[in-house]
């Protein structure tokens, strides 16, 4: 049997958090040390303890031509494992034998160059990812024709609309052809279309050219459309390793348990921190907790922060999704142009909805605060809830077909006589 | 069409680790690009565009010229003081350009370190072969210079002129590595380089002659390599005294010391660039 195209064998990645601070000055070190000149020794002794492991014993093999999807919830260790794959990180124990060329996305457009045109971002974000200008030069006209930005090929791509820009991008990323290619949560950005015609063509990569694809994403259809087998990844460890409806089972049912854990108590939160969300209640607007299609919600939330002052420029986001982890609805005060200032530092706030039709079915709440452009907490799967059919309102058969939409818009048919 | 033979092992590095030099040559393409992609954006949406590269070279010239040969009375060995400038400011130029870029090519180029591997060491070598072109356009304005003022370069004059552009690369090239390693963790890097490169600038002798310094202090200016550099420059082409090799051979020594420690240290702390910058 032909040896497999990755091998990974014990690898552990280890970081020592040393200090809170983005970076450190010299300065900073010097006025510490002329505050406490004793500390200095005893905060490096404390620091060597605080070891984090962000991958512990991982081991797997992936066989030439297998798409592999890699989940987990955040801070498991996706991204670090990633870093180590492409080599953009060294791992701290273990190793990894990757039998043939290599290629990353973890990013569209790493590299690309605000002032240079499509047409130059093209040779440079090209030869960024590994190939070489003769290659590029010969799938030229198709990645232009893939983005569809023809027109403004020649255009400093600081002039050109996120969407073009990332269309452009994704279009160089999709002409790679590398034995293995290791893809982070790329096509979450775009348009649906788009979307959809990068996840055809990964599918066209895996399937037809039967390159190994190692794919993450939180989207469990592209996990699903794609993958053969997944990986699960929880607090730095594989807990599963099988095919992938199994393992997207598993996964999906840990996060319905994540829902149940109080928020306070959640640790997988992904942000700077300075305030923390502590509970979420979802109920009607009348206060029950048995929802209903057609139901208005009133979401309440409690939290705490490091503040003492009112914090200003609050951005709050509700995220509905589906049970397939799907976005379903989204409720960002920026989008409805509402501003929040003068949030007490401690305490809670209520979002209250207009009626929601959504179709029965568990729904999961995201949630994310932020002020003055800073993520400050943020909650994936803060909370579930179960939205029960209204049989005055909707009349759904118990059948599959509801599911192919989370949410009924009012309408009306008629005909003129 | 895959290789079978094409294998990598992903290990953790420890200590020294040797310059592949083969992965090197692999990524040859993408240090063009760099390069490329640095002359390119340099006089983006600018009006005058590359004639910035002539233009600032003879604008401190006619300043210097006005206070320190004109208004302060410098010497400069019987030369006329402009092409004595000059000819000073060419490497000098050359080299405090390379420094500073080298120095921030790594924190400038953050997101890609992050996202995707290449030799690391591409960033600071590229950002010091792209300020050639203006060290080559500034080189015409000299040739220039010297019909205007009637100078014949001597025969070793021009036959030294590579080596000491290529000692001027390894120096900025060298010190920048070193530095940009630095920087990566300690941002007072970007905050003292400025500061740096002017102390620099003031005992490498550009705007003066190395013997207003005492004789008995010369070995100390010595120490800095551009110093040889500098004098080499100007006696090979002005001709104003003969090319003194011994101090020549000294700045190499200091410069090649530089260059091995630069890419030492840059090597050592290569493999932590991407989880602190």
């Amino acid at each position: 049997m032909e040896k497999p195209i990755i091998e990974v064998k014990g690898l552990s990645k280890k970081y020592i958090l040393t200090h809170r601070l983005p970076y450190e000055t010299f300065r900073d070190k010097i006025v510490e040390l002329a505050k406490k000149p004793f500390r200095l020794l005893r905060s490096r002794i404390k620091s060597q303890k605080e070891e984090f492991w962000a991958l512990k014993d991982i081991n797997f093999q992936v066989q030439k031509g297998e798409a592999i999807g890699l989940i987990g919830p955040n801070g498991s260790g996706k991204s670090t494992l990633l870093k180590i794959l492409s080599q953009i990180t060294d791992p701290t124990t273990g190793e990894i034998i990757l039998r043939g060329k290599v290629a990353s996305l973890l990013e569209v457009g790493t590299g690309f160059h605000p002032e240079l045109t499509g047409r130059e971002n093209i040779f440079l974000n090209g030869a960024i990812l590994g190939m070489t200008k003769k290659e590029i030069a010969k799938k030229f006209d198709g990645m232009v024709k893939f983005s569809g930005v023809e027109k403004f090929i020649d255009t400093p791509v600081k002039r050109y609309s996120s969407g073009m820009y990332v269309r452009l991008a994704f279009s160089v990323a999709a002409h790679m052809e590398p034995d293995i290619l290791i893809v982070d949560e790329v096509l979450a950005v775009g348009d649906a279309d788009f979307q959809k015609k990068c996840l055809g063509k990964m599918d066209e990569v895996t399937k037809e050219a039967g390159r190994t694809v190692i794919f993450v994403s939180h989207n469990m259809e592209a996990i699903k459309k794609l993958c053969t087998k997944c990986i699960l990844l929880k607090n730095g460890q594989v807990v599963m390793f099988d095919e992938t409806n199994k393992v997207v089972d598993t996964y999906l049912q840990g996060g319905q348990l994540a829902t149940q854990q109080p928020l306070r108590q959640r640790r997988d939160r992904d942000s700077k921190g300075r305030v923390t969300m502590t509970d979420i209640a979802v109920t009607t607007l009348s206060g029950k907790a048995e929802i209903e299609s057609g139901d208005a919600l009133r979401f309440r939330i409690k939290y705490e922060s490091v503040f003492t002052k009112p914090i200003h420029n609050v951005r709050m986001v509700i995220m509905i999704v589906n049970d397939d982890l799907q976005n379903v609805l989204w409720f960002d005060n920026e989008v409805s142009k509402q501003t929040l200032t003068e949030f007490s530092p401690n305490g809670e706030f209520l979002c209250e909805t207009g009626p929601l039709n959504l179709s029965p079915g568990r729904y999961f709440v995201n949630l994310h605060f932020h002020s003055d452009g800073v993520s400050e907490d943020s909650v994936l799967l803060a909370a579930s809830f179960e939205v029960k059919e209204n049989l005055h309102r909707y009349a759904f058969q118990k059948s599959a077909d509801y599911k192919v939409t989370n949410f009924i818009a009012p309408f009306q048919y008629s005909q003129k006589k | 069409m895959a290789d079978i033979s094409f294998q990598i092992t992903i290990k953790p590095k420890k200590g020294w680790v040797s310059i592949n030099f083969k992965e090197l040559w692999l990524y040859k393409e993408l240090f063009y690009i760099f390069a490329w992609r640095d002359i390119k954006v340099r006089y983006k949406q600018t009006v005058v565009g590359i004639a910035w590269a002539v233009f600032q070279p003879i604008s401190s010239m006619i300043i210097f010229s006005i206070f320190f040969g004109g208004l302060a009375k410098m010497p400069s060995d019987g030369i006329p003081y402009p092409i004595f400038v000059y000819s000073g400011l060419l490497y000098w130029n050359y080299f405090s350009i390379s420094l500073g870029g080298a120095s921030n090519s790594l924190i400038a180029n953050e997101g890609m370190i992050k996202k995707i591997y290449f030799p690391r060491l591409l960033l600071p070598f590229s950002s010091t072969i792209t300020p050639l072109i203006d060290f080559a356009i500034a080189f015409l304005v000299m040739i220039g210079l010297m019909i205007y003022y009637h100078f014949m370069p001597t025969f070793v004059g021009i036959l030294i002129i590579p080596i000491l552009v290529l000692l001027s690369f390894l120096c900025a090239s060298g010190l920048g590595s070193l530095l940009a390693a630095i920087n990566v963790r300690y941002r007072d890097v970007r905050e003292a380089l400025p500061f740096l490169t002017q102390i620099l600038f003031f005992v490498t002798p550009v705007i003066y002659p190395t013997n207003i310094v005492p004789e008995k202090y010369q070995w100390i200016l010595g120490l800095n390599p551009m110093v040889g550099i500098i004098e080499a420059a100007r006696a090979g082409i002005l001709g104003n005294k003969a090319i003194d090799f011994k101090l020549l051979l000294l700045s190499a020594v200091i410069v090649l010391v530089l260059f091995f420690l630069g890419i030492y240290y840059f090597k050592k702390t290569e493999k932590v660039f991407a989880d602190i910058s």
